[in-house]
C-alpha cells in the first residue's frame, strides 16, 4: 500500500515520566492484580472470622505494638518517598541518589520489626485457622514489603552508575515511588484486620 | 491530519524543556526515517528489529510475533494431547462395561482434560491470538514489555510440560478440573497428584496476567496516532476487556490454589472445617475466578468474530457503540454470577434468587451483541468462504447453548441436572460453540497474514461441515442421557440402564470431530507448504494488520500510520497517511495518549534478551521444587533475584540508556 507522510514525530521527547510512560501503565496494572490477591485474602479471612463462633479461635488477640510499629514507619516513609520523587521529576542526581539510600533504610527498617510480628500473633500458622489465615495476610504483605526493598536496593546502586543518567532510570525512580506507596497502603486493611478485628468482638 | 492536529506544539516545547532540564546525559541521534527510500528504510529497520540467528538469538526473541508463533503451536499441540484424551474417554464410554480405561486412569483423563483444555489450551490460545494480532491492529511495532512476553511463553511452556509429564508418570491429577476440597485436600489426597494440578495453575496463570499486563499497555499506550478510543477495532476492544478480567478474576484462582497447597504442605487449615476453616470457600474462591474465566475465553472470539463479520459482510459492523459497551458489560457481570455454579451446595434462598437474576441478566448484552452481527450480515453483501462458515456454526451452536445456560441458571432445574451430562453438553456448547468455532475461522482468516498463504477453501469447508455435524452428533445427545440420569466423571455404566446405543452415537459423533481436526490439520500443513499466496490484504478488509506484508516483516510497519477513522484502509484506499519523524537505528516506537491516541514520546522498545528464559527456568524450577519442600521459596529467592537483575540491568545498548 502506498504511504504519504501526515505527521512529523520528529520533535517528540524521548521519555516521558509518570502516566506518560508505559512502565508506570504496567506498574498500576499490577497493582491491580496484587491488590485483588489482598482483597480476596481479606475477604477468605473475613469470611472465616463471620463462620467461626468465636474470634480470635482460641488463643488471646495479637500483640499489636510490632505491627503498630510497623505502620508508623511506614507512614513516616510516605513523606520522604514523595520528597524522592519530585527530584526524580527534575531529574536531578545528587537528591535523588541521597533519596533512595534513606528510602533503601525506611525499607528495611519496617522488615527488621516485621521480623517481630510473626511472634507476637501469638499463634502458628498450624494450629487453626484463624492462626493459617494471620500468617497467610502478613506474609503476603511480607512477600510485597521485601520485593520492593529488593528493588529499591538495586535501582540504588543502579543510579551510583553511569547508567543512572537516563530519563529512563529517573522514570524508574519514580514508579518505584509509586510502587512504595502501594506498599504502604495496603498495609492499612491488613493492619486492621490482623490486630483490632480479633478485638472487635 | 497535519502534526500540528495530533501533537500541540506547545506543549511539545514545554516537554524539551523540561527534557533538558537535570542530570541527564546528552541525547544521543541517529538516523531518522524520513525522506528515506523505501529499500534503504526496509534494510535499517530489518537490521534494528531482527531476531539474531542461531540458536541463542531464537532463544532470546522478543518479537511478538515470533513469541505468538510459539505460544499458537504449544497450545495447539496441547488441544491435540486435550482432544486426545477426549476420544479416549470417549471410547471407553462408547458402551456398557467396556475395561478399556480403569477407574483411576480415567479420573486423571477427565481432570487432564479440563485442565488441558482450559488452562493449556484455551486460554493461552485466545491471548497468543491477542499477541499476534494487537500490535499490528493498533499500528506499532512490538507489544509493551517485550521481555515480559517472552517470559510468559516459557513459564507457560514448563507448566503444560509439568501436567503431561506427570500424566506420563502416572501422578496427574485426578480429582477433576475445579480440584474440589476436600477430596483434593491432606485428608483424602494424598500422593502429589493435587499439588500438580495447585502448581500447573500458578505456572500458568503468572504466564497469562503477564500477556494480560502487556496487552492491557499495548492498547492503552501504544496506538497509532489518531486511534482515538472510538476508533479501536473490536477485536481489540475485546482483548482490552478481556485482559481486565483477566487481571481482577486470575488472582482468585492462584490464591485458591496457593492456599491449597499450604493446606497440603505446611499444615494450614483454611479448607479445614474441623479447625475453623470452610470447604465451600474454596468453592467461592474458585468460580470467583472460574464464572469469569467462561468470558475471557469468549470476549476474544466475539471480537473475532465482529473481525470477521465485518470483512465478509463488506461494512462495518452495525452499532459499534453497543458492541463495546455490551463487551464492557458483559467484563462487569461476569463477576457476578459465580455463585451459579454452586446452586447444589444449599444456600440461602435470596443469594440463590440474586445468582439466578444475574445469570440470566448477562444474556441481555451477549444477546445484543448477536442482534447487531445479523444486522450487520443482513445490510451488508455477505461472501461466503469458510471464515464466516465457522462464524455461522457459532451463532447456532452458542445460541443453543446459551439457552441451556438460562435453563440451568434456574435452580430446581439446576438441583435436578446437577453433575449430570446435560451440563457437560451445555458447556461445551457454549466454550466450543463460543470460543473453537470462532477461532477456527480466525484461523482461516488471519492464516494469510501469519504465513503469507491462504488455506485450501475446499478442504475448508470439508472441515467446517464435518465439525459442525460431528460436534452436534457427540453434544446433542448428552442432553438427553443427562435428562435420563447419566452423572458426568463415571468411567463406566451398565448395561441395564439402557445408556448403551445414545453412548455408542456420541462416540460416532466423537469421532466425526476428531476427524475434522485431521482434516485442519493436513489443511494448516499444506497450506503453510503450498497455499496460493495472499497479498498484504487478501479479503481487503479494513483494519491495519492487512495494511503490512503478508507475513508482517520484524519492523511490522515501514512507518507508523496515522488513523483517521475506525476501519483505517476502507477510508483511504489509496494512499495510507503516515507519520515520519522516528529513529530507524534503535528500536524507536510511539507512545500515545490513552483517550485521543496524540503521539507523545518516542519510546524505546526493548531489545532481545536470554534472561527472561533464564528467569523463568528460576521461577519454574521453585514452583516445581515447592511440591515437595516449603523451603523451595527461600532457596528459590537468590536465582530469581539475580535472573531478574540481569534482566533489568542496562547492558549499554542505547535502548537501555535513553
Amino acid at each position: 500500500m502506498k504511504q504519504r507522510p501526515a505527521a512529523d514525530l520528529s520533535e517528540l521527547p524521548t521519555f516521558g515520566l509518570g502516566p506518560r510512560s508505559p512502565t508506570w501503565w504496567g506498574t498500576l496494572a499490577f497493582m491491580a492484580l496484587e491488590g485483588t490477591g489482598f482483597a480476596l485474602a481479606a475477604g477468605a479471612y473475613l469470611y472465616l472470622a463471620y463462620l467461626s463462633p468465636e474470634w480470635p479461635l482460641g488463643v488471646p488477640p495479637p500483640n499489636h505494638w510490632p505491627g503498630t510499629i510497623v505502620m508508623l514507619l511506614l507512614l513516616a516513609s510516605v513523606v520522604p518517598n514523595h520528597i524522592l520523587n519530585r527530584y526524580a521529576e527534575a531529574c536531578a542526581m545528587v537528591p535523588v541518589r541521597i533519596g533512595l539510600l534513606v528510602m533503601a533504610l525506611l525499607g528495611i527498617a519496617p522488615l527488621v520489626v516485621r521480623w517481630f510480628e510473626f511472634p507476637a500473633l501469638n499463634i502458628y500458622w498450624d494450629t487453626n485457622a484463624y492462626g493459617s489465615m494471620l500468617w497467610v495476610l502478613l506474609g503476603l504483605h511480607t512477600t510485597h514489603l521485601i520485593t520492593d526493598v529488593g528493588d529499591t536496593l538495586v535501582l540504588t546502586v543502579l543510579m551510583f552508575t553511569r547508567h543512572g543518567y537516563s530519563g529512563r532510570r529517573f522514570g524508574d525512580v519514580g514508579d518505584n515511588v509509586f510502587y512504595w506507596d502501594f506498599v504502604v497502603a495496603t498495609w492499612i486493611p491488613i493492619y486492621l484486620f490482623i490486630y483490632w478485628t480479633p478485638r472487635l468482638g | 491530519m497535519s502534526s500540528a492536529d495530533l501533537a500541540h506544539e506547545r506543549d511539545l516545547a514545554q516537554q524539551r524543556a523540561a527534557a533538558q532540564k537535570g542530570d541527564l546525559a546528552p541525547e544521543h541521534d541517529g538516523p531518522r526515517d524520513t525522506g528515506l527510500d523505501d529499500a534503504s528504510l526496509d534494510r535499517w529497520l530489518a537490521r534494528t528489529w531482527q531476531t539474531a540467528p542461531g540458536i541463542i538469538g531464537a532463544l532470546s526473541s522478543v518479537d511478538h510475533k515470533i513469541v505468538a508463533r510459539r505460544y499458537l503451536i504449544t497450545a495447539f499441540f496441547f488441544l491435540c494431547l486435550g482432544g486426545l484424551s477426549a476420544v479416549a474417554m470417549r471410547i471407553q464410554l462408547s458402551g456398557p462395561e467396556r475395561g478399556l480405561i480403569g477407574p483411576d486412569r480415567y479420573n486423571q483423563l477427565f481432570t487432564m482434560h479440563g485442565v488441558t483444555m482450559m488452562f493449556l489450551f484455551a486460554v493461552p490460545i485466545v491471548q497468543a491470538t491477542g499477541i499476534y494480532l494487537v500490535p499490528l491492529m493498533v499500528g506499532t511495532r512490538n507489544i509493551a514489555f517485550p521481555r515480559l512476553n517472552a517470559f510468559s511463553f516459557w513459564i507457560y511452556l514448563s507448566g503444560g510440560l509439568f501436567a503431561w509429564v506427570s500424566f506420563a508418570l502416572d501422578m496427574a491429577p485426578d480429582v477433576g478440573w475445579f480440584s474440589y476440597v476436600p477430596l483434593s485436600g491432606p485428608e483424602f489426597g494424598p500422593g502429589k497428584r493435587s499439588d500438580v494440578w495447585a502448581q500447573m495453575i500458578t505456572y500458568t496463570e503468572v504466564s497469562s496476567l503477564a500477556v494480560a499486563v502487556a496487552t492491557i499497555v499495548t492498547v492503552l499506550k501504544q496506538r497509532a496516532p489518531g486511534m482515538s478510543l472510538d476508533k479501536i477495532p473490536l477485536y481489540v476492544w475485546a482483548m482490552l476487556v478481556t485482559s481486565f478480567v483477566i487481571v481482577f478474576a486470575m488472582p482468585a484462582v492462584m490464591i485458591t490454589s496457593t492456599f491449597l497447597i499450604l493446606d497440603r504442605l505446611v499444615g494450614t487449615h483454611i479448607f479445614n472445617p474441623a479447625e475453623g476453616g470452610d470447604v465451600l470457600l474454596f468453592q467461592h474462591l474458585f468460580w470467583f475466578f472460574g464464572h469469569p474465566e467462561v468470558y475471557i475465553i469468549f470476549l476474544p472470539a466475539t471480537g473475532m468474530v465482529s473481525s470477521v463479520i465485518a470483512a465478509f459482510a463488506r461494512r462495518p459492523v452495525f452499532g459499534y457503540l453497543g458492541m463495546v459497551l455490551s463487551l464492557i458489560s458483559v467484563g462487569f457481570l461476569s463477576f457476578g454470577l459465580w455463585v451459579h455454579h454452586m446452586f447444589a451446595t444449599g444456600l440461602p434462598k435470596l443469594g440463590a434468587s440474586f445468582f439466578t437474576a444475574s445469570s440470566m441478566l448477562i444474556a441481555i448484552p451477549n444477546g445484543l451483541q448477536i442482534f447487531c452481527w445479523l444486522a450487520t450480515l443482513w445490510d451488508g453483501k455477505p461472501i461466503v468462504r469458510t471464515p464466516l462458515l465457522f462464524v455461522f456454526g457459532f451463532f447456532f451452536t452458542f445460541v443453543a447453548g446459551g439457552l441451556t445456560g438460562v435453563m440451568l441458571a434456574s435452580v430446581p432445574l439446576d438441583l435436578q441436572v446437577h453433575d449430570t451430562y446435560f451440563v457437560v453438553a451445555h458447556f461445551h456448547y457454549v466454550l466450543i460453540g463460543g470460543s473453537v468455532f470462532p477461532l477456527l475461522g480466525a484461523t482461516y482468516f488471519w492464516f494469510p497474514k501469519i504465513t503469507g498463504r491462504i488455506m485450501n477453501e475446499r478442504l475448508g469447508r470439508w472441515h467446517f461441515w464435518l465439525a459442525f455435524i460431528g460436534f452436534n452428533a457427540a453434544f446433542f445427545p448428552m442432553h438427553i442421557v443427562g435428562l435420563w440420569g447419566m452423572p458426568r466423571r463415571v468411567y463406566t455404566y451398565p448395561a441395564e440402564l439402557g445408556w448403551g446405543n445414545i453412548n455408542l452415537f456420541i462416540t460416532a459423533g466423537a469421532v466425526v470431530l476428531f476427524l475434522s481436526f485431521v482434516l485442519f490439520t493436513i489443511n494448516l500443513v499444506h497450506s503453510a507448504l503450498r497455499g496460493a499466496p495472499a497479498g498484504d490484504n487478501p479479503w481487503n478488509a479494513g483494519t491495519l494488520e492487512w495494511a503490512t506484508m503478508s507475513p508482517p516483516p520484524n519492523y511490522n510497519f515501514a512507518h507508523i500510520p496515522v488513523v483517521t477513522h475506525a476501519e483505517p484502509l476502507w477510508a483511504e484506499r489509496d494512499t495510507l497517511p503516515v507519520a515520519t519523524g522516528l529513529r530507524v537505528d534503535v528500536r524507536e516506537l510511539v507512545i500515545s495518549t490513552v483517550a485521543e491516541a496524540h503521539p507523545d514520546v518516542r519510546e524505546k522498545s526493548a531489545t532481545p534478551s536470554i534472561w527472561p528464559l533464564f528467569a523463568a527456568l528460576a521461577v519454574g524450577a521453585t514452583f516445581l521444587y515447592s511440591i515437595f519442600s516449603p523451603w523451595a521459596v527461600v532457596w528459590g529467592a537468590g536465582p530469581i533475584a539475580i535472573t531478574l537483575i540481569g534482566w533489568f540491568w542496562p547492558k549499554g545498548d542505547p535502548e537501555d540508556e535513553e
